[in-house]
């Protein structure tokens, strides 16, 4: 089965600085992908390559079929990326249950002028798109905040908002950038169950970046580490975790200089 | 009290007349961060391109459709050319670039038409009439339900549309705004090009009561203050403020500039601004903005 992205010898700098030098991924459909590694290591430039936020200079990225080197994130998110921030990028002044219905802008159909005068059809597929908003949010437990404005929500909830929101555009590969981070272990545990039953029941294929190692051990089927832009591990976790140079990046110890200094 | 009523009955309907400059302002703050000092030229540029092809013979509405067409090209080159290379830059930068753009535009204006004054007539008069003893100016009246319409359409426009959310994202949060989809390009074009019309209705109504002339770019200055109360980004605010400030500088001129030797009409709104600085500085219906150190 072709995986559903793939990415092709990128290589991303900005003004000289390399921040991913010739990296090639594959992500099967229905996989959770983990991007581990140290702080720099370009993990979150990864995933702006592959939501078209950054440009890479060389290589190609394939997502579901779809050949591109430079594509636009509103585009991306059409042709069914979603996405979550390492800050949150949320709508603070609107309700969670506004911030959910934008995750389905993309979806609605009625025209201009029939969603400006009401029209029966504009009104029907408003209702049709509330009660999908709202299944998402059941779905992730927020039913109680449903009309609360996002900037009064404490930022373990708003995380789940923003996954919600990503969610509820019905995204054919989700990209989470950190969805624990600042995280107390609970509310970890509840977002790996979040992010694992997304997986399982709406078979959505899931990028992420994680420092928590224990959860990324969990939670992936397939882990990749990156060391300052470059792969230096890729396979399933039991793998990657007995690999060398991915000890090495992670203890902060290079073998060879090891050796020169013995 | 009949003279009170109509001072400030006349001030309200003046204060109108600010706040459809304003709205032309907040509009592109909203979506974009760019505090647009070019909005004032942009209404003289309307102005006197209505009125120059008016008195080359055009009808009006045909002369309406032409300044129309030429406001939407001009507000999107504005966007496209100016601001769309500057997105991301400090907002002093974007001021400064704004700040520059309207005199250019002013240039442009007077090069095309020439800089005498002219007369605008919208066929509507300017006799005042009486309601219960109170004098109102029939023009005031009209500017006010035209302005009602305007706010009207903007309100539908951006509450009940995808277009309107897509706008409302972008002004909360445009990573977010990016990452459901919504092209942030697409949005500022569409709102420059709104504001564009914004300075083709204040520019008419502007003109017609105060003649066409180089002038007219300042009435940036008279929304500035309305800006100020009402917050930068909240349609809604500009409007009370506008009449707030209307009424304010009309009541203090009667009242309190006799005290004064008069001509405080001038400064009052200011006056009121720097209070509203010092005591809400995010304005009527201004976002509060919590920064946590």
């Amino acid at each position: 089965m072709d995986p559903i992205l793939r990415l092709e010898h990128v290589s991303l700098s900005f003004q000289g600085v390399k921040a991913i030098v010739d990296v090639s991924i594959d992500v099967a459909v229905g996989e959770i992908c983990a991007i581990i590694g140290p702080n720099g290591a370009g993990k979150s430039s990864l995933l702006n390559v592959i939501n078209g936020v950054y440009h890479p200079q060389e290589g190609v990225v394939v997502f579901a079929g779809e050949r591109r080197r430079r594509m636009q994130p509103h585009r991306a998110a059409e042709r069914g990326i979603g996405r979550t921030f390492q800050n949150i990028a949320l709508f603070r002044g609107m309700t969670v249950l506004d911030n959910v219905m934008t995750g389905r802008t993309l979806k609605r159909r009625a025209g201009f002028l029939a969603q400006a005068l009401r029209s029966p059809s504009a009104r029907a597929e408003d209702r049709l798109e509330r009660a999908k908003a709202d299944r998402t949010i059941e779905f992730l437990g927020l039913a109680a905040f449903r009309d609360t404005r996002v900037r009064h929500l404490p930022y373990g909830l708003q995380k789940r908002v923003e996954l919600a929101r990503a969610l509820a555009a019905e995204p054919k590969l989700l990209l989470l950038d950190e969805p624990m981070a600042g995280m107390t272990f609970e509310e970890k545990v509840e977002m790996s169950r979040f992010i694992r039953e997304a997986n399982d029941v709406l078979g959505t294929t899931v990028v992420l970046i994680e420092h928590d190692m224990g959860f990324v051990m969990q939670l992936a089927d397939h882990v990749v580490v990156l060391d300052y832009g470059r792969k230096i591990g890729d396979g399933p976790p039991d793998d990657v975790r007995r690999d060398r140079r991915v000890i090495d990046a992670y203890l902060g110890v290079a073998s060879d200089s090891e050796e020169a200094a013995a | 009290m009949a003279f009170f009523v109509e001072v400030l009955v006349g001030g309200l309907l003046a204060g109108i007349m600010y706040s459809m400059v304003a709205i032309g302002f907040v509009l592109i703050y909203k979506a974009s961060g760019v505090f647009n000092f070019a909005q004032g030229s942009m209404v003289l540029f309307a102005a006197l391109t209505f009125v120059s092809l008016v008195e080359r013979g055009l009808g009006f509405w045909a002369a309406f459709g032409v300044t129309l067409v030429a406001m939407l090209l001009l507000a999107l080159a504005v966007e496209k050319v100016v601001l769309r290379p500057l997105v991301n830059r400090p907002p002093i930068t974007l001021f400064m670039a704004t700040l520059g753009l309207s005199f250019m535009i002013e240039g442009l204006a007077q090069t095309l038409w020439g800089s005498e004054v002219h007369g605008l007539e919208l066929g509507i008069s300017d006799t005042p009439f009486e309601i219960h003893g109170v004098m109102v100016s029939q023009f005031d009246l009209f500017a006010a339900a035209t302005a009602a319409v305007l706010v009207t359409v903007l309100g539908v426009l951006f509450h009940r549309t995808r277009l309107g959310l897509a706008l409302r994202g972008v002004a909360d949060d445009q990573l977010a705004a990016l990452a459901v989809g919504i092209d942030l390009r697409r949005v500022w074009g569409v709102v420059w090009a709104v504001s564009g019309v914004v300075a083709l209705v204040a520019g008419l109504l502007w003109g017609a009561r105060v003649g066409v002339q180089f002038s007219l770019s300042l009435i940036v200055l008279k929304a500035l203050p309305v800006l100020i109360i009402g917050g930068f980004t909240s349609i809604a605010g500009t409007i009370v403020a506008g009449l707030l400030v209307g009424a304010g500088e009309k009541l203090a001129e009667v009242y309190i500039g006799p005290h004064f030797g008069g001509g405080i009409e001038n400064w009052f709104p200011y006056v009121l601004a720097i209070l509203f600085l010092l005591v809400r500085p995010t304005g009527l219906f201004g976002e509060p903005r919590v920064e946590r150190v």
